[in-house]
């Protein structure tokens, strides 16, 4: 039984990068301003301090994402029908985690003994699992998301 | 000379100079008297201005009046070979007959602060300069802490100069503020200009660019560093295709700023055509597969900027192509760009690894372990920047392979408060470990230990610049709770040819008393967030003897401190003050005090000027009195 826990734990639906804790620190907000806005709306629950840390904002907008929006399709073994969600809306692999579970709440079942793995597919057309890349990273070659549900542990030894 | 340090401070590190600057130096002495060597600023360059000056003497009969001829003529031809600023300054101090040599074949006006003096008056005396260097905002103007519109213009330059002289050649400028207009008038007004280089600026776009492109027929350097370039759509223009048909020039093109899609077969041709190219940095709208085509084109490259780094859509480009294009740049010595690296593609760089001398990898989105292989071959590295994605782990394999790492600069990829940090005091000490003749660092983290800060100090006592930006405002040491004072004094204690400091965390007064007591030789000091009381202020401006450019945000000085400066403040390029506890009256008062000193007072709108409190100062020496072009949110005192 300690043994299908700790099994059921290690497949359990996380996106941190390799070797990252759970660490359940709220997810980092950086900002989008436009070239010349000093504060971004979004941002509203947060002191605004203008220019700190002092990064010029060149800098700061070159690390932003080209894409102005990136659709994917989600699809979840067992659901009836896809979703889309907004890549671009997440800075990071927990805070898309934590949307998708939201998203396929309604189709959890037997959450107990279910485990599901995230995973896309990417511009080769290759599925790989969800977290080993940089987010950034991620985002860019990502052209599908898949999540893998199975209950007990035959599907990994496929 | 090949230029192998990266983007911007170039100027940084070299020493500024005070002593041309005394009004009685530049107006070219009073009476029959030469310029006094006197009358640099205090406490400044040691004891001079005592015995030995000419005008000392008995005079003796006047000689005959060509041998004053014949001798400016022999000065003339010494002096030309004097090319440092420093060392032209002290030259131009000796008497009037060398001021007047000196002036007239100083060839490169460099003006640190282009509101200190006027274009009409600067080349007035420096009539035969060909190169003008620039500087406008000071340096928290990147961090959106000036208004738009605040100030830095170069048209008055431009101007002035087409008055004074046709000849110039080279034109370089720092922050400030140049329009299409502007870069068409110089286009147009000087025949042999060859060379510009803009850093941080704006106000221009592709129109602009067009125009040099065009009409500077003897271009050699057109270099573009992050400046802020206009680029709304409808105005785009085609500046590549602009360029003559005939074989050009070109030395060196920088456009990695200029973020508009660019018409390659315009710029493959115009490489092609360039025999004498050897710095190209592109812009991330370049593909990968183009880019491979350029260095076919152009293999005596010694500096690259790669652009994106990343195959564009319905490009199959092959690792082996690539990796054969590097293979055949054996000149290359400085890489950068990587806008968007593909990292299975980063192998392709291997092959000039073992020659790099700069390596900019500080828009690459890369782990450690891909970095890993790249760095373990670039045994010669003296400038390194790079994203804290490789985290400490990639410091470790950088402390590892660049034991001759002069310059290292870790930027933040998530620049918050709060984002999670992936390189910390562990970093920094293996840095120090491995790398222990470096020069410069620049250290972005969330967490830091005093005791990692002092292992730098003593292993790497080379230090001449020293920036650690712990991101999160007042953070202690991580581990002890304590304040960062002792970490930032045992730099300044043991590092003793710094003169280059920015603090961060939380810091007491404590540290300032460290800095003015050690730092003896330290020019520019940045500081936010930081010390307690008016002491801090006061020690740093009394103690400091060799400040010239101290920049200070968010710190609980006031009046009392502002006062303390008072002797110093005409030895300083510059003071900023923002957000601090200044009233009216105290800067009133300085500005009183100090004739030769501008004290502007900013404020976000114009009625943010009638509040008793001081939200923005920037006060800084002028022999010109206020500025005419000052917008309506600046009030001059």
């Amino acid at each position: 039984m300690e043994a299908e826990t700790d099994n059921l734990k290690a497949t359990e639906l996380r996106l941190g990068l390799p070797g990252s804790g759970a660490s359940d620190a709220a997810p980092p907000e950086s900002s989008r301003p436009s070239k010349r806005s000093l504060n971004d709306h979004s941002q509203a629950q947060k002191a605004q301090l203008v220019g700190w840390p002092p990064v010029r904002s060149y800098r700061k907008n070159a690390m932003k994402a080209e894409a102005a929006g990136q659709l994917v399709k989600v699809s979840m073994d067992g659901a009836p029908y896809l979703r889309k969600i907004d890549l671009t809306a997440f800075k990071g692999y927990k805070e898309l985690s934590k949307a998708l579970e939201d998203m396929f709440k309604a189709f959890e079942g037997c959450k107990g003994s279910d485990y599901a793995i995230t995973c896309y597919e990417d511009k080769d057309g290759d599925l790989m699992l969800a977290g080993d890349v940089p987010w950034e990273m991620f985002t860019s070659s990502c052209k599908k998301l898949r999540i893998i549900r199975s209950s007990g542990s035959e599907s990994l030894k496929k | 000379m090949a230029r192998v340090e990266e983007a911007g401070d170039r100027d940084e590190n070299k020493e500024e100079e005070t002593s041309w600057w005394s009004p009685e130096a530049v107006e070219g002495g009073r009476g029959g008297e030469g310029p006094s060597g006197g009358s640099r600023g205090g406490g400044g360059g040691g004891g001079d201005g005592d015995g030995g000056r000419p005008d000392t003497q008995p005079q003796p009969p006047p000689p005959p009046p060509y041998s004053d001829q014949v001798l400016e003529n022999v000065l003339e031809n010494v002096l030309q070979f004097l090319v440092c600023r420093r060392d032209r300054n002290a030259a131009s101090l000796v008497c009037r007959s060398w001021y007047r040599s000196e002036a007239q074949t100083r060839r490169e006006l460099f003006v640190g602060n282009c509101y200190a003096v006027s274009p009409a008056r600067a080349l007035r005396r420096f009539c035969g300069a060909r190169a003008l260097v620039l500087k406008g905002r000071p340096r928290f103007a990147d961090f959106n802490l000036f208004p738009l519109g605040w100030g830095a213009r170069f048209s008055p330059w431009i101007s002035a100069m087409a008055s004074a002289s046709p000849w110039l050649e080279r034109v370089c400028l720092k922050r400030m503020t140049v329009s299409d207009a502007d870069l068409a008038f110089l286009a147009r007004s000087f025949p042999s200009f060859c060379d510009l280089t803009l850093i941080c600026c704006d106000g221009f776009g592709t129109p602009g660019l067009a125009v040099i492109a065009e009409l500077c027929r003897n271009l050699r350097v057109l270099d573009l560093i992050e400046n802020d370039v206009e680029d709304e759509d409808e105005e785009v223009v085609d500046w590549i295709s602009r360029f003559p048909e005939t074989t050009t020039s070109l030395e060196s093109l920088s456009f990695e700023c200029v973020n508009c899609p660019v018409n390659f077969s315009a710029l493959e041709a115009l490489v092609a055509r360039s025999p004498s190219l050897r710095r190209l940095r592109v812009n991330q709208n370049v593909s990968l597969g183009q880019l491979r085509r350029l260095m076919v084109r152009a293999p005596h490259l010694t500096h690259l900027g790669t652009g994106s780094f990343r195959s564009g859509i319905d490009e199959d480009l092959n690792a082996t192509d690539l990796e054969q294009a590097f293979l055949a740049s054996k000149s290359l010595i400085c890489l950068s760009g990587f806008r968007e690296v593909a990292p299975e593609y980063l192998l392709a760089v291997l092959p000039v690894c073992a020659n790099l001398v700069s390596l900019n990898l500080s828009y690459a989105v890369i782990t450690a372990e891909q970095l890993k292989p790249v760095m373990l071959e670039c045994h010669n590295l003296r400038t390194f920047w790079v994203l804290d994605t490789v985290g400490d782990e990639g410091l470790r394999t950088v402390a590892k392979a660049c034991k001759n790492l002069h310059e290292l600069r870790v930027f933040p990829f998530e620049a918050t408060e709060d984002s999670e940090g992936s390189v910390s005091d562990a970093g920094l000490v293996a840095i120090s470990n491995g790398c222990r003749k470096l020069r410069s660092i620049l250290f972005f983290c969330q967490r830091m230990t005093n005791a990692a800060v002092v292992t730098m100090s003593k292993n790497c006592p080379d230090l001449v610049v020293f920036r650690l930006c712990i991101m999160g405002r007042h953070r202690p040491d991580h581990v002890t709770g304590e304040s960062m004072d002792e970490g930032f004094g045992a730099i300044v204690m043991n590092c003793k040819k710094l003169t280059r400091l920015a603090v961060s965390g939380l810091l007491t007064d404590k540290v300032f008393e460290y800095i003015a007591t050690y730092g003896k030789l330290v020019r520019t000091l940045s500081v936010a967030f930081a010390g307690n009381t008016d002491l801090s202020l006061k020690y740093v401006l009394e103690g400091c003897h060799r400040l010239q450019k101290l920049e200070i945000r968010d710190s609980p000085f006031g009046d009392a401190g502002l006062l303390s400066g008072i002797h110093h403040y005409y030895n300083m390029r510059f003071l900023w003050m923002s957000s601090c506890k200044l009233s009216l009256n105290g800067c009133k008062e300085v500005a009183q005090r100090m004739p030769n000193l501008v004290v502007e007072v900013i404020g976000d709108r114009p009625k943010d000027l009638d509040s008793d409190t001081v939200e923005k100062l920037y006060l800084y020496r002028s022999l010109e009195g206020p500025r005419d072009d000052a917008p309506p949110f600046v009030s001059i005192l």
